[in-house]
């Protein structure tokens, strides 16, 4: 029996700057997995993926990643997800130094 | 150190124009990514977890201050102000945009230096002894072959694309410091009974996921023979080597299938068309490469202030017992630059320390620098009285560190902090030891201890030459280490034997402190190292420290 399907992200690295993006539900980018669009059928998932890869001139590389529901949207369920989401572990560089520094500027 | 002739600053000029095009029309969307990728790759540049990573080659880990300076430049103006050493002595840049890489290359090739080939399936960066041209056991500098192995392999048509990556290591000394017998090739200069100087030829290393200690094909290969020798060696592989499966594709598994007698007969056959091909052009050239690479006027020079330094800072002392070698000049040594601050990130350096080393070469050192594949910095050939200065300098950029060869001279791959490959992070795990080991002050009483860390099986950590090795993996969804025992790097060289069951992630750093201490009860005294100990006991005894709940069990 083919196992049963669990919810998605698209995700893939941007063209130019090579940084971790997600698809929206609006056919945009985000740089925040928390607004990514979170695809719970499986029919629906492959569609957006071969949407997504039309975008070849933004983006490299966009496949499924496991993701879950999480209280401010989606939510990485493995590790490797999580160092893209966040930046390396060594110390604190990358993506979240980059938010906390456009958090800080609004 | 070599200066690029017409020829080559030509021909870098012409590759970078070409990638600046590229990377155009890859914007533009005239080329697709799957056009794009095999171009970017043979100029250096990855796309990893986070970011472009672009890995510029320090041929035979040498650079001059000029070149560090330029490191240095490329660290502040389009990365994030700093770089990361390698165990292929290469710097990887973690965050550039694909758009600068082109501006990032022109400034490399204005110090005659490139991203060529550290990607795809070619000749790879020529790795050496980073002691070469300094130490006291060299029998001759390695680095004019190497330096005519990089050119020869620079674009050469028949090697571009390849089954697999190819790594050749060259070493001139009595002491294997370059890790040679885990390499597809490896060159060893070596003098035979009528006393002429030759090569030894190794095939066969190499780690990853079947790794091999590399067997000596060739005895003792007369200096005019070594490019058509090595051209042969490659050229019979390209063509036998497997192509179904890219794990079988390195040659260590070719020579493994067909043996050594069997490639070693081929590859003479192949020699005797090859030779013919050459004429004399390689070794005309490797006679004008000899010239840039004559060694620097020594001085003859009291060395008072280094004693009196010595008998009176104990800081200095402990560095200077630990940080330096022996070198082959009088009054003069070889001091190797720890980029293993505890609690920071092996290999990583600042465009600031960056600066200060090329000062320090400048200013003390022959405006020579090397990196090893121990991720470490080198000045090759300092004067003793100058080594006060030197510590102080190194004090003020927070580069004294006292641990080469330390527990805490840790090497690790970039692993799941930056790389796309990786199964588990690595990094962390280092520093984890380094900041445990630093808190027990114990390491000195330790003595020279190895532990090499890989982040995936692709080992580029070197885990199964570490005398501890550690390789972190996924097991369903969460980081697991398993550690090997007894590996070692050196002419002795042996693959590390797998311990037992892996560790978690919060586990494995209380494992290495049992282990080391486990070591500590069993050895014979202090002059007894981890490995000697390993050695004499077997793995036993040293399982009994990592798995003690089993022995409690079994009991």
């Amino acid at each position: 029996m083919a196992r049963a399907f669990t919810p998605k992200v698209i995700t893939a690295n941007a063209l130019i700057e090579g940084d971790v993006i997600y698809l929206t539900a609006d056919d945009s980018w985000s740089r925040n997995l928390a607004e990514a669009e979170l695809l719970t059928d499986e029919a629906h998932a492959q569609l957006r993926l071969l949407e997504a890869e039309q975008q070849a001139g933004e983006i490299v590389g966009a496949y499924l990643a496991d993701a879950t529901s999480g209280d401010t949207g989606p939510e990485p369920t493995h590790f490797r997800e999580e160092f893209r989401r966040t930046g390396p572990s060594n110390y604190f560089h990358g993506k979240q130094a980059d938010t906390a520094r456009d958090s800080k500027a609004l | 150190m070599y200066h690029y002739n017409d020829f080559d600053a030509a021909f870098l000029a012409e590759r970078n124009r070409q990638f600046r095009a590229q990377v155009e029309r890859r914007v533009s969307g005239a080329l697709t990514e799957d056009e794009f990728k095999p171009l970017r790759l043979m100029n250096g540049l990855y796309l990893q977890l986070h970011a472009y990573m672009l890995r510029v080659a320090i041929p035979y880990g040498t650079l001059s201050s000029a070149q560090m300076d330029k490191l240095a430049l490329l660290a502040d103006k389009w990365d994030k102000g700093y770089g990361h050493f390698t165990t292929r002595q290469n710097i990887q840049y973690n965050w550039p945009k694909l758009t600068d890489v082109p501006d990032m290359l022109d400034a490399l090739g204005e110090v005659n230096l490139h991203a060529i080939q550290t990607s795809g399936n070619t000749i790879r960066n020529v790795t050496a002894d980073h002691f070469a041209g300094a130490a006291a056991d060299e029998i001759e500098d390695p680095r004019p072959v190497a330096e005519l192995i990089r050119q020869w392999s620079t674009d050469h048509p028949e090697f571009q694309f390849m089954g697999r990556k190819f790594k050749i290591a060259v070493s001139g000394a009595a002491a294997d410091r370059a890790v040679l017998k885990a390499h597809d090739l490896a060159v060893r200069i070596v003098k035979n009974d009528a006393g002429e100087t030759g090569y030894q030829i190794l095939v066969g290393g190499g780690l990853g996921r079947t790794p091999m200690i590399g067997k000596v094909i060739n005895d003792f290969l007369p200096k005019a023979d070594v490019l058509p020798y090595i051209e042969a060696v490659v050229s019979v592989w390209n063509q036998i080597g497997r192509r179904d499966n890219k794990y079988k594709a390195r040659i260590k598994i070719t020579v493994h299938e067909h043996g050594l007698d069997d490639i070693r007969a081929r590859v003479e056959e192949r020699f005797q068309q090859v030779r013919k091909t050459f004429g004399g052009h390689d070794q005309r050239l490797l006679a004008k490469i000899e010239a840039h690479f004559a060694a620097p006027t020594f001085r003859d020079a009291p060395t008072a202030a280094y004693d009196l330094a010595y008998d009176a800072n104990p800081m200095f002392r402990s560095w200077a017992d630990t940080n330096l070698t022996a070198h082959r000049a009088q009054g003069y040594s070889i001091v190797t630059v720890s980029l293993k601050k505890h609690g920071e990130t092996p290999g990583d350096a600042t465009s600031e320390q960056m600066r200060v080393l090329a000062d320090l070469a400048r200013k003390y050192g022959h405006d020579e620098l090397r990196i090893s594949h121990e991720q470490n910095v080198i000045l090759p050939h300092v004067h003793k009285s100058d080594l006060p200065a030197i510590y102080d300098a190194l004090r003020d950029a927070d580069l004294h560190t006292a641990n080469i060869g330390l527990v805490s001279d840790i090497i690790a791959c970039p692993g799941m902090d930056y790389c796309a490959l990786a199964t588990a992070r690595s990094i962390p795990v280092a520093q984890q030891i380094a900041t445990r080991f630093d808190e027990l002050k114990l390491e000195h009483d330790i003595g020279h201890l190895q532990i090499k860390i890989s982040g995936c099986i692709n080992a580029c950590g070197h885990h199964h030459v570490g005398h501890i090795g550690i390789l972190g993996l996924d097991r369903a969804g969460v980081e697991n280490y398993q550690i090997t025992l007894g590996g070692d790097a050196t002419w002795d060289a042996a693959i590390g034997q797998r311990a037992g069951p892996g560790f978690a992630y919060d586990e494995i750093v209380p494992a290495i402190e049992r282990l080391v201490q486990g070591y500590l009860e069993l050895r014979d005294g202090p002059e007894e190292t981890f490995l000697a100990a390993y050695r004499r006991l077997g793995l036993a005894p040293f399982k009994a420290y990592l798995y003690p709940e089993v022995q409690a069990n079994a009991a």
